[in-house]
């Protein structure tokens, strides 16, 4: 068979599909054509999943990669391989670029530059507003037009409750999601990472909980009043989950995702690293974050969240930066983790902890981001293996533990709070469009017949 | 630079006194009162008499630590405490070198790293730093091998304060042991608040914070759930100065930044003076050898009245002399452990 590729003998697992079997995944001219036992015995070319976890390629609907304007701290060539070194094989890349993508131009330059340097396939989020300013609507329909998959001025909330409403209205004619960094500006006021006894103790000015929550409820007044689908990003407080529960169960058209160190990090992280620091404080850069870590009780509420299906998805919330952005002042530092390649780890922690069963875990890493999204629109079969679905592909062993080591992440952004911690899940292979795009060291693709 | 209050003299004459020889100092920063133990600050305080006594002499300069080189790195105006430690250091035979940060290389873009390097580079052992933002001090500890001092970080610490606090309250009122310390004003935004939590309740003082809800830390706040282990320490909150006030020890104002009623966190200054001002009315209600004590600079008539702030219950001025010498015993401490 010319041009196949064959995953033999892995734990196929697709939720989305409702698949979990012992056998082979067999792709075809970049799709999958086949999975089952010993569909790929006539493959050209062979990987061996014996013992290993095989699901869809990840899809990861919130990233930053930072291309144009910020290329020191990241360029769609390194972040999509640090994506593909992560596992996932889709991307969707928020539009707080310099210039932002608030514009077909825009648009139009991140598909062509992932084209020529991507690893995997980039989605482009465009803008709310025009250069994410909260004055006025960006050209919503251009940016459709041009391969937007949703619009969002993430990073800067949408402050003006007449403009939200209008971008959640004026999206339906594009049955786009409108999704928004849910915070209220005035209620944060310049803190620095949550409000609360480690704030207190480290006389870092606080971010309430309130600052998030108080967004999410206006904005979901507005989902409601439009009818508008709103997605919020990166929810990380009890209330907030328990806000969006209200508004699923009586119909509002909101959908959430989380991010991996929200569901496995709490704030006290800003004051202990894993590494002993003078005075036993850390004030730990690496750990600042928007929204900030949370204490346990948020944190297991998010987890609650996404195992009753409150939270469709697990998004990175990838924040590269460069190292002279965190090594400066806590009140100076950027807000950001760079998280492709421990997003998988991480939230297998939660599967070891026996918190999350595996499956609703790889739910949310695949077939739920790309429902949250309507991405099925823009590649059909996404997130599944379905035969004729793309042939996005991950193997990952989840009992592999390694040690996280920034210095050797394939992103340029070494900024996590993880460093030097153990972790259990490890990627072997990533797969894309029937492509390996990373191979861990020591596995090989050998030739079939 | 000659030294001209030495010279002359032998080392023998300018030699510190005997108390000043102790046995372990293993603590290479000072960058809160957090990590201190009870033994650890009465070191401090046995050092800092000892150094008061030197400079109660006619000529308050000793050679202890001659070829010492202590860098004082300041990112936020202060008189006070700045000259505090400069003195401290020359009065103990260091060398001084003073970087005001508004005139360094801070406004051509250094990092504070990179400035800490520079001064550890030409020589510095000792790295005095004030600075806005809390836990600046932290992150210079963890780049530099000199011992860092915490001069004032953001609202986080300020543990030479606390020190000279705890030394000035032992000097008049004996063992801090289940000694009243009501500290009232703007908690919130209070790095000498926070050190002294930790130092009062260290040296088993009862701390008590008073204040407006709007300038008390969550946490601390009237209805908080608890404490976590590694929080600061549990103390007693009062929002009623009349009543936290009662049968205090010791009552120490804050300095109450004028920009706190204009960011909306106090309706004006004349009801905060109604509600919480330290004066002789409020003070009946406290011990009749009440210390009234404040960090400084005082707002005179704001937090405290004028009679009070000058009256004979206060140690304010006694605060700033003590410093020298709390400051002294410290440098010494240091570069002595090193």
């Amino acid at each position: 068979m010319n041009d196949s590729l064959g995953i033999r003998g892995g734990r196929i697992l697709d939720p989305g599909c409702g698949v979990d079997l012992v056998g082979d995944v067999l792709i075809r001219e970049g799709r999958v054509a086949a999975i089952g036992p010993d569909v790929a015995t006539e493959a050209e070319h062979i990987v061996d999943a014996s013992g290993l976890i095989v699901c869809p390629g990840l899809v990861d609907i919130h990233c930053h990669l930072r291309e144009p304007g910020f290329e020191h701290k990241e360029t769609m060539e390194t972040g999509t391989r640090a994506a593909a070194r992560g596992g996932f094989t889709t991307v969707c890349s928020m539009a707080n670029t310099e210039p932002a993508i608030d514009s077909r131009a825009g648009v139009e330059y991140i598909l062509r530059t992932a084209a020529a340097q991507g690893a995997v396939r980039v989605l482009p989020i465009g803008c709310i507003s025009r250069g994410r300013q909260g004055k006025e609507l960006a050209e919503m329909g251009d940016l459709a037009g041009a391969g937007a998959v949703g619009f969002s001025d993430d990073g800067s909330p949408v402050a003006d409750a007449a403009l939200m409403r209008h971008a959640l209205e004026y999206s339906t004619a594009f049955g786009l999601p409108v999704i928004e960094h849910c915070e209220d500006l005035s209620v944060s006021h310049e803190g620095v990472m949550h409000e609360g006894w480690v704030s207190n103790r480290l006389g870092l000015r606080g971010i309430p909980a309130a600052a998030e929550e108080a967004a999410i409820a206006r904005n979901i007044g507005l989902a409601e009043l439009t009818g508008a689908h709103l997605h919020v990003a990166h929810v990380s407080t009890r209330e907030s989950v328990e806000l969006i529960r209200r508004a699923k169960a009586r119909g509002v058209q909101v959908t959430a995702e989380v991010a991996p160190h929200h569901l496995a990090l709490t704030d006290e992280a800003v004051m202990l690293a894993a590494t002993e620091s003078p005075g036993g404080l850390a004030y730990d850069t690496n750990a600042k974050v928007n929204p900030p870590l949370r204490p346990r009780p948020d944190v297991d509420a998010c987890i609650e969240g996404l195992a009753d299906g409150t939270i469709d998805a697990i998004a990175t919330d990838h924040a590269p930066h460069a190292i002279e952005d965190k090594l400066c002042e806590f009140d100076f530092a950027a807000f950001g983790i760079s998280g492709f390649e421990t997003a998988l780890a991480l939230c297998l922690s939660l599967v070891h902890e026996g918190k999350l069963d595996l499956s609703t875990v790889i739910y949310k890493l695949t077939a739920g981001p790309v429902r949250a999204l309507g991405l099925e629109r823009f590649v059909p079969g996404l997130g599944s293996l379905a035969e004729g679905a793309p042939g996005d592909v991950l193997v990952f062993d989840p009992e592999a533990e390694w040690v996280v080591e920034p210095e050797r992440f394939v992103s340029k952004g070494k900024n996590t709070p993880l460093a030097g911690r153990t972790l259990k899940g490890r990627v072997v292979a990533t797969v894309c469009g029937g492509r390996a795009v990373f191979m861990e060291e020591g596995v090989a693709v050998s030739h079939g017949r | 630079m000659v030294d001209q209050s030495t010279r002359g003299k032998t080392a023998e004459e300018v030699r510190p006194p005997e108390s000043v020889e102790l046995p372990s100092w293993e603590r290479r920063h000072v960058l809160d009162l957090d990590d201190f133990s009870r033994p650890e600050v009465e070191q401090v305080i046995e050092t800092a008499d000892a150094m008061k006594e030197v400079l109660g002499r006619e000529i308050r300069r000793v050679p202890t630590l001659r070829g010492t080189i202590v860098a004082t790195l300041f990112y936020e105006t202060s008189t006070r405490t700045r000259s505090s430690f400069e003195l401290a250091a020359k009065a103990l035979g260091a060398d001084v070198v003073t970087v005001a940060a508004a005139a360094s290389s801070v406004q051509k873009g250094e990092s504070l790293v990179d400035s800490a390097r520079t001064l550890q580079a030409i020589g510095a052992n000792i790295l005095v730093m004030r600075h806005r933002q809390s836990g600046a001090p932290y992150l210079v500890a963890g780049h530099v091998d000199m011992s860092v001092v915490n001069a004032g970080d953001g609202w986080h610490a300020h543990p030479t304060q606390a020190l000279l606090d705890a030394y000035t309250i032992q000097h008049h009122l004996g063992d801090l042991r289940g000694k009243k310390v009501v500290i009232v004003g703007d908690i919130l935004h209070s790095r000498v608040a926070r050190s002294n939590i930790w130092g009062l309740t260290t040296m088993g003082a009862q701390a008590v914070l008073c204040g407006p809800p709007t300038l008390l830390p969550w946490g601390l706040r009237p209805g908080y759930r608890g404490n976590e282990d590694r929080a600061l320490p549990p103390v007693e909150v009062d929002t009623n100065f009349d009543r936290a006030i009662e049968g205090a020890d010791v009552v120490m104002a804050l300095r109450l930044q004028l920009e706190r009623q204009q960011a909306g966190l106090l309706p004006s200054l004349r009801e905060y003076v109604q509600l919480y001002q330290v004066n002789e009315e409020r003070l009946t209600r406290a011990k009749p050898n009440v210390l009234v004590m404040h960090p400084g600079p005082i707002n005179e008539g704001l937090e405290i009245s004028p009679e009070v702030a000058h009256g004979a219950r206060s140690v304010i001025e006694e605060q700033v002399t003590n410093g020298v010498a709390v400051r002294m015993a410290l440098l010494y401490l240091l570069a002595k452990g090193r």
